[in-house]
């Protein structure tokens, strides 16, 4: 999977989950200023990205978290793919 | 809340657990009967609750073993669909004084009890997060609120339980999930049975009620606790135990 695509499919799971446009989920969006997540909606998208990746994301690995563009990383060294 | 609710129940070939089934059964959710050892047990709640015309199966699980635990959810959520209730009634009991237990007995106390219920609870709350509904019970005991000599680690356990519950309740309370503990007297079961007869003489004296309770007492608690009405009842204690804690 290329980075392009892992970043439009993580950047859609997270709008559908979180219930915000996806206009708004940019690299550069903090979960918690910018897109009102609270710590068991992010719980919550991360399970999303498990789901939709086929990954596992363990708790340590998740804390370090805060922004889109994180997760987007997150998964693509989950899945191998350079950042 | 979904069409066919389904339910799992740990340790429920025998005594609060198979009752809890059949009530839920009764109720029209399909359930799954957890054991771990009494396999006869299991397959006689199955028929009972066949009969009471709902989809039932026997799913062997072993709450101290995470991959037990998961291999049973995979299979109800292949055979009856996903859990959206969960009934953590397996539990463990040795009584003894504490300057005599053995450090084995308290962690085998533990491991099943509390350690158990939270693995069950783990491994069940992604799919009720997605659902925005779902239905966890925690069966804990009396000996949760009330001290009993002899009964330190199983006091221990049921009362981490209802820490357990009331914190779980608060993380997950905003995703339509209820997580509420339920808190029997004596009841006689195959788990109280080694209790000496003087013991169960002086319980029925301190229960208001004058009687022990029966496993369908409890069972209907936790068939409310799980069910669509109860919504709005969340990380609650509730005492089933004939008023011996009042």
């Amino acid at each position: 999977m290329e980075m392009a695509e892992i970043q439009e499919k993580v950047c859609k799971t997270l709008a559908e989950n979180l219930s915000v446009p996806e206009d708004q989920v940019t690299p550069q969006a903090r979960f918690q200023e910018d897109l009102d997540a609270d710590s068991l909606d992010l719980v919550e998208a991360v399970l999303a990205l498990e789901e939709e990746f086929g990954v596992s994301i363990p708790e340590d690995e998740m804390e370090g978290v805060k922004t889109v563009g994180q997760a987007i990383n997150l998964v693509a060294q989950k899945l191998g793919v350079a950042a | 809340m979904p069409e066919a609710t389904v339910a799992l129940v740990t340790g429920a070939s025998r005594g609060i657990g198979s009752a809890t089934a059949l009530a839920l059964a009764r109720a029209g959710l399909s359930v799954a009967i957890g054991y771990r050892s009494d396999g006869d047990g299991a397959e006689d709640t199955v028929a009972k609750a066949r009969a009471e015309g709902a989809d039932a199966v026997a799913m062997p699980v072993d709450v101290r073993d995470e991959d037990s635990i998961d291999d049973a959810f995979r299979r109800v959520e292949g055979e009856l669909g996903p859990v959206r209730v969960l009934v953590n009634n397996a539990g463990f009991s040795k009584d003894g004084l504490a300057v005599k237990y053995s450090t084995t007995t308290w962690d085998a106390t533990i491991e099943t009890n509390l350690r158990g219920a939270f693995l069950c609870a783990r491994r069940a709350l992604p799919a009720m997060l997605k659902a925005r509904w779902g239905r966890i019970v925690n069966v804990a005991s009396v000996a949760a609120i009330r001290g009993n000599a002899g009964q330190a680690a199983y006091s221990a356990s049921k009362a981490g339980l209802v820490g357990m519950t009331k914190s779980l309740a608060r993380e997950v309370g905003g995703r339509g999930i209820t997580v509420n503990a339920v808190c029997p007297g004596f009841v006689e079961t195959a788990m109280t049975a080694p209790a000496t007869e003087e013991l169960k003489r002086r319980y029925v004296e301190l229960t208001p009620a004058g009687r022990f309770g029966t496993s369908d007492e409890i069972a209907a608690v936790i068939a409310f606790l799980a069910g669509p009405e109860a919504g709005y009842v969340n990380g609650a204690v509730i005492t089933v135990d004939g008023g011996l804690s009042a």
